[in-house]
């Protein structure tokens, strides 16, 4: 097993270092480089830096030097220093802008998606073990709304309603008074107010989805001969259940765990940008939106970062549950 | 139907007269039509067929485990293992307790496929220790020493390590034998064999016939053994039921079915079996049509379109009864005693 996580973890870092080529290729892509744009900058404001200027601060911050240097640099930056670059839309460093809304991010992601596990699963296995039954046809037809409103009308609609009949403050993690307030209990129970809306919206989307996918895979394995071997053991139906068809049946949602991983981190962005969240979705729609390429190419190098780790943990996770591949 | 009489002493399976239905759009299937067998204890019972004959199901309405769109349609499953107590197996709910204290503690099964029929995803330890630990108490050390020593008694190699193997490490035969050591675990009555051996390649089946034999020899417990296989019923049981169409057509000694058959579709089926040595260059008997869509069944005697015995305006008018021989021979035939002294003279 641990000689299975090291061949794992040594081939990510080949394409580790390949997905971070690419995304510096995808900064360096737009015409023009940073000077090009600082002076357009400048311009902007009515200040002027003459031709010589900007070739002396290009060769200053090495922009001539060859490809490759460049990237050294940027890399071990990044690797070294934590230092992304600098951000021109925003005039701060790259770091600073992502960090800041990162912890607001994963708390928001990571607990939509415990919330659609919560649901998806239970209800997933319900619905295999009484097929055809009326609340399976409940839960189909939830599941096929659920699947069909797109997110954003839902937040619209969540918003609309708790503010018209609940009178709550929505939009945004927190009510005006407490957005730069100091943490507090107060602050948190304003918190969990606003909190709700996007993760009722964000799990009821991707439960909607995973109930299908668990019912059908249960359907697969409860058919199967080892089901009826364990029901022949004199097994409880609630025992062979959980224990046998439920074990083979979540390796999907295992192996799709990885690719929960960027998900957290680029959120739902047209959500976040519907219930205006301070996540850090909204701020790769904006750095696209100006080619704010240093933000961007860094949204992009971390999201590949994410991917890649994220299959790795996948990887493990399905080893350890699942012996035919431990042993493959 | 309830309890009409007291099973006898020896008696350990009594099924009577039991009838189970498929609903289906096309109509009604009676995959089950009225089947009657008895198991004593320690006897090695061959139940042959064709598939669909219902010897599968059969079996299923013992475990209580039968498909959910079947329906039980009469018919009554009684059961006493060696501690006594009486069970009516076809009273109880398919997920009861009572049922489930019959099942693994006293009828273990065995399935036909080995390669599917161990979960995946847990090891032969586990999945032998988790029955252990359901019937006997026992805790985990001690179910574990048992699951070894059990592995060790089917002849497994190396049965410590086993333990922790997981059923795709192992053979076909291997995991046959792991199979019957789980169904054996809590030393049950009766050991139900649906086809254990079909899937495997010859060597590996005559080993596995061989160690039932062993083990029913050293335990004393009774096995129910379904298999399409004249051949592998020779080898193991004592007697014999032939199964037709969702009926038991012939009981018999396993002696007296192969040297004397007394219903016309045994006979057929033995005909059919290919030897070394008689008549060389002869084609090889073969029963006549097919067997019938489970939609239509003939009337009468479901095997009259076949039967080369077969009386007009009797046999494809009314359904046979059981005819008793003397010897305890039993044969769903108008003409049994007829084809009896036929097969004396």
């Amino acid at each position: 097993m641990i000689g299975f996580i090291l061949r794992r973890a040594f081939w990510a870092i080949p394409t580790l270092i390949f997905v971070s080529l690419i995304s510096f290729i995808i900064i360096q892509l737009p015409p023009g480089d940073y000077v090009t744009a600082y002076a357009a900058q400048l311009r902007h404001g009515g200040e002027y830096i003459t031709a010589v200027q900007e070739e002396a601060m290009r060769q200053q911050m090495g922009l001539n030097d060859p490809v490759l240097v460049q990237y050294w640099r940027w890399i071990s930056d990044i690797v070294l220093h934590g230092d992304f670059g600098h951000s021109l839309e925003w005039n701060a460093p790259v770091s600073t802008l992502i960090w800041d809304r990162l912890g607001l991010t994963l708390a928001i992601s990571s607990l939509s998606m415990l919330f659609t596990w919560a649901i998806a699963i239970p209800v997933g296995v319900y619905s295999a073990t009484r097929q055809y039954s009326v609340f399976d046809y409940i839960f189909t037809v939830f599941g096929f709304l659920g699947k069909g409103i797109p997110d954003f009308l839902l937040a619209l609609v969540l918003m609309w309603i708790s503010f018209v009949y609940l009178n709550l403050n929505v939009g945004g993690l927190f009510s005006p008074e407490f957005q730069t307030a100091p943490w507090s209990a107060a602050k948190v129970v304003d918190l969990l107010v606003h909190l709700w809306i996007p993760i009722l919206v964000l799990a009821t989307g991707g439960a909607a989805g995973l109930i299908r996918v668990m019912r059908a895979n249960m359907l697969d394995e409860l058919g199967k001969p080892y089901v009826e071997t364990a029901y022949a053991q004199g097994l409880s139906e609630g025992q062979v259940v959980w224990n046998y068809p439920v074990r083979v049946a979540l390796n999907p949602f295992i192996s799709t765990v990885g690719w929960a991983l960027p998900a957290l981190f680029s959120g739902d962005i047209i959500t976040a940008v519907v219930l205006n969240l301070p996540t850090t979705g909204p701020l790769l729609l904006k750095a696209l939106q100006m080619q704010d390429m240093y933000l961007a190419g860094s949204f992009i190098l971390i999201l590949s970062v994410f991917t890649i780790v994220g299959t790795l943990v996948s990887d493990v996770l399905l080893a350890w549950s699942d012996p035919r591949i431990r042993y493959a | 139907m309830t309890a009409s009489h007291s099973m006898p002493a020896e008696r350990l399976l009594d099924v009577e007269d039991v009838h189970v239905h498929f609903p289906m759009r096309e109509g009604l299937v009676k995959a089950v039509n009225g089947v009657s067998y008895h198991v004593d204890k320690g006897e090695v019972l061959g139940i042959v067929g064709e598939s669909g004959s219902g010897k599968s199901i059969t079996a299923r309405a013992i475990m209580r485990l039968l498909p959910r769109n079947a329906r039980e349609a009469g018919g009554c499953i009684r059961f006493r293992p060696r501690t006594g107590e009486e069970f009516e197996l076809s009273a109880l709910e398919r997920n009861s307790r009572a049922v489930r204290q019959v099942r693994g503690r006293h009828i273990g099964m065995i399935f036909q496929e080995p390669m599917t029929a161990l979960s995946p995803v847990h090891s032969i330890g586990d999945q032998i220790c988790r029955t252990i630990q359901l019937h006997m108490g026992f805790d985990r050390q001690a179910a574990r020493k048992r699951a070894a020593e059990l592995l060790a008694r089917v002849r497994m190699p190396r049965p410590q390590q086993m333990l922790d193997n997981y059923p795709h490490q192992l053979s076909g035969g291997m995991r046959q034998r792991a199979m019957i050591a789980l169904a054996i675990s809590c030393d049950p009555s009766l050991l139900i064999a649906d086809e254990p051996t079909t899937a495997l390649d010859v060597t590996t089946e005559a080993q596995i016939l061989e160690l039932l034999k062993e083990l029913q020899a050293e335990t004393g417990m009774a096995i129910v053994f379904i298999t399409h296989n004249f051949g592998v019923v020779a080898d193991i049981a004592d007697r014999v039921a032939v199964m037709y169409l969702g009926r038991v057509v012939e009981t018999a000694t396993v002696d007296d079915v192969f040297y004397a058959p007394k219903h016309p579709y045994t006979k057929a089926l033995l005909n059919s079996i290919p030897r070394l040595g008689v008549e060389q260059g002869r084609r090889l008997p073969t029963i006549p049509g097919m067997v019938p869509d489970p939609f239509s069944v003939p009337a009468g005697c479901s095997f009259n379109p076949r039967c080369a015995h077969a009386v007009p305006g009797v046999c494809d008018v009314t359904a046979p009864e059981q005819h008793r021989f003397a010897n305890g021979q039993a044969a769903r035939c108008h003409f049994a005693e007829q084809l009896a002294e036929a097969v004396h003279a």
